[in-house]
């Protein structure tokens, strides 16, 4: 048995949000909802689960910092070591606070650039990418919710239209 | 309705019995004479390596400020006399410290309360009623400073350095140059009057905000909220200003050769992170005890975050300050930071970076953890901690010098203004009911969720 795949597009994100619950409830299976914006508590009503970005931000950071304390060693203590300001102790430690606004910044930097790469790695985006999107009236003032079904279609329809689905369509 | 605990009521009143009978023994112990110094640190064999660092900042305002000691005396007999004033301010630096760490508290809520009034903040409505009750305190606490302030300039004790009237006479050894220029600021009356002004300013807009607030709960219209609104903003504006030069008035003088433009802020940083901890730890504490229904998990979230915001934002002026005093290495400037980085302070001066910013930093990142109570209590714990120790930083080394301690007098202040503390802010939380009505955010707030 095949699965078949049904698009409902919705005028009103408060809508959209209720659908999506009922949805929920019903066991339905929603494959993607579309959104011009970010509708609030959609992910939690969709059941997608929390993101772990913020857990390679930390390790990103992490690796930034260890970076710029190795840096500024290399640098300044190791291979070329410089009499700056009067501090000409070459060592690491004694010079540090100095440091300090560097490894703040690489920190930051590491977090920052790596946290979105990595974001456009998992959502699989990268320039000049044709947009997988199914209507163009998403990316305006309309949401669009795929739902996949293997039971009865005509069911699923009519509990898209009752939940105020404003047009319905079997996807190609 | 909140009624105030039997059990915390007799547990803040017992504070405050211990800590004065602490404060009396403090002040008992003091040694009268240079004959007692000797005999003290006698006792004390192990103290007296001390000499050897004995470069403290009540020593960099020329020729020593506390002695009164003629000329021609040995060094030796200096240095006890030194002690001696030393020793002699321990009670009252003890004191003051606790006095000023109560009192911030209550001034850093003031203007985290003000703050969501100017910026017509959503989420914090329910929570006003707890912060005008930390407020309260702002009232004795501005008295109790006062008093102590006056009692300071009054005695010739010369607990701030500045005061003594040898530094501003031409005739006198001890004329000091960098004191008389900056005498258009630093003398008393003026000083005085500042303090005036700051303290009655601040408890104006205290008084008027809890008047206004509390009428518009019974209110029809929006009249009582605008003013409030208005009031913020005024109260703000006079804020930053007056917060900045209290810091310079009441603790830079302290070492009045040094100065350092980023301190007003840094003190501020302080005192605010402090506030925001206690609204949480207070907001938990009745929330237990079921006195707030309104307040859910995303408002303690929304405190948790800012104290781990505002401790990170201390961190920064913290070190921005230290960073480039240190850096420039101007015997001017780090005169400061010798006897807290370099000195017998180094413990406490480093190890508060601990409490202050790693410890909040590693827990509460975590965003679970920052709606879990027993976590925020505990970092709010090691949080204040962390800045009683910052307070007593800044101003132990310019009145005790290298004759500090943390022992009875400290703890006892600690116990009678925490006492005190607690005695007012719960009962002037059982006066009214901790639902606030007919604020046009009430609502918001109370289905606030992140």
């Amino acid at each position: 048995m095949s699965n078949k795949t049904i698009q409902a597009i919705f005028d009103d994100d408060d809508m959209l949000l209720k659908a999506v619950k009922g949805l929920k409830d019903a066991k339905y299976n929603i494959e993607e909802v579309f959104t011009p914006f970010p509708v609030h508590g959609l992910e939690k009503a969709a059941g997608l689960k929390n993101t772990r970005i913020a857990i390679t931000s930390f390790i990103y950071g992490v690796i930034g910092f260890s970076f710029a304390v190795w840096m500024m060693n290399y640098m300044m203590v190791v291979d070329w070591p410089q009499n700056i300001g009067g501090k000409p102790s070459f060592s690491f430690h004694e010079n540090m606070p100095a440091f300090v606004p560097i490894m703040f910044e690489l920190t930051v930097f590491f977090a920052a650039h790596l946290m979105v790469i990595t974001f456009y790695m998992r959502s699989k985006l990268w320039p000049f990418k044709k947009a997988e999107n199914p209507d163009v009236r998403t990316t305006d003032d309309h949401f669009l919710v795929e739902v996949s079904t293997e039971e009865n279609v005509e069911k699923l329809e009519e509990f898209l239209k009752n939940s105020g689905a404003k047009e319905i369509k079997l996807k190609a | 309705m909140y009624t105030f605990s039997k059990k915390l009521k007799i547990s803040a009143i017992l504070f405050m019995i211990l800590g004065a009978l602490g404060i009396g023994y403090g002040f008992l112990t003091t040694p009268n004479n240079v004959d007692e110094v000797k005999e003290m640190m006698q006792h004390e064999n192990s103290h007296e390596t001390h000499s050897a660092t004995e470069n403290t900042s009540s020593e960099q305002v020329k020729g020593d400020t506390h002695k009164k000691a003629s000329a021609n005396e040995n060094s030796e007999d200096a240095h006890f006399t030194h002690a001696l004033h030393s020793l002699q301010n321990r009670p009252y630096t003890a004191i003051f410290i606790a006095m000023f760490f109560f009192f911030m508290i209550a001034l850093g809520t003031l203007a985290f309360y003000a703050i969501q009034y100017a910026s017509q903040a959503g989420w914090s409505i329910v929570l006003f009623r707890v912060m005008e009750g930390i407020t309260a305190y702002l009232l004795p606490g501005s008295l109790f400073i006062l008093a102590f302030l006056i009692l300071m300039a009054a005695n010739g004790h010369h607990y701030f350095v500045w005061m003594n009237p040898d530094f501003y006479n031409a005739s006198s050894e001890h004329y000091d140059e960098i004191l008389v220029s900056k005498s258009w600021w630093l003398n008393i009356p003026f000083w005085m009057i500042r303090t005036f002004i700051y303290l009655l300013g601040w408890n104006f807009y205290r008084y008027f905000s809890r008047k206004n607030s509390l009428a518009q709960d019974v209110a029809s219209d929006l009249t009582a909220y605008k003013k409030n609104l208005k009031a913020s903003i005024f109260f703000l504006l006079f804020f930053v200003v007056t917060e900045s030069m209290m810091s310079w008035d009441w603790l830079m003088s302290l070492t009045p050769h040094w100065q350092s433009t980023l301190f007003g802020w840094y003190v501020f940083a302080t005192m605010f992170v402090s506030g925001i901890t206690v609204i949480a730890m207070v907001t938990i504490y009745l929330r237990a005890k079921g006195y707030l229904p309104k307040v859910n998990d995303s408002h303690l979230h929304d405190l948790a975050k800012f104290m781990f915001g505002f401790s990170i934002f201390w961190t920064y002026l913290w070190f921005s300050q230290f960073m480039l005093i240190w850096y420039a290495n101007m015997p001017e400037e780090t005169a400061y930071f010798t006897p807290r980085l370099l000195g017998p302070y180094q413990l406490l001066f480093i190890g508060m970076l601990l409490s202050n910013f790693v410890f909040p930093l590693l827990v509460l990142m975590n965003s679970d953890y920052k709606r879990v109570p027993w976590f925020i209590i505990s970092t709010g714990i090691i949080i204040l901690i962390g800045h009683y120790v910052d307070v007593f930083v800044i101003i132990s080394p310019a009145t005790v010098g290298n004759h500090w301690a943390i022992g009875i007098p400290e703890i006892a202040s600690i116990l009678f203004f925490l006492g005190l503390f607690i005695y007012i802010v719960f009962t002037a939380l059982s006066k009214e009911s901790l639902e606030v009505k007919q604020n046009p955010f009430l609502t918001e707030s109370e289905h606030y969720h992140y």
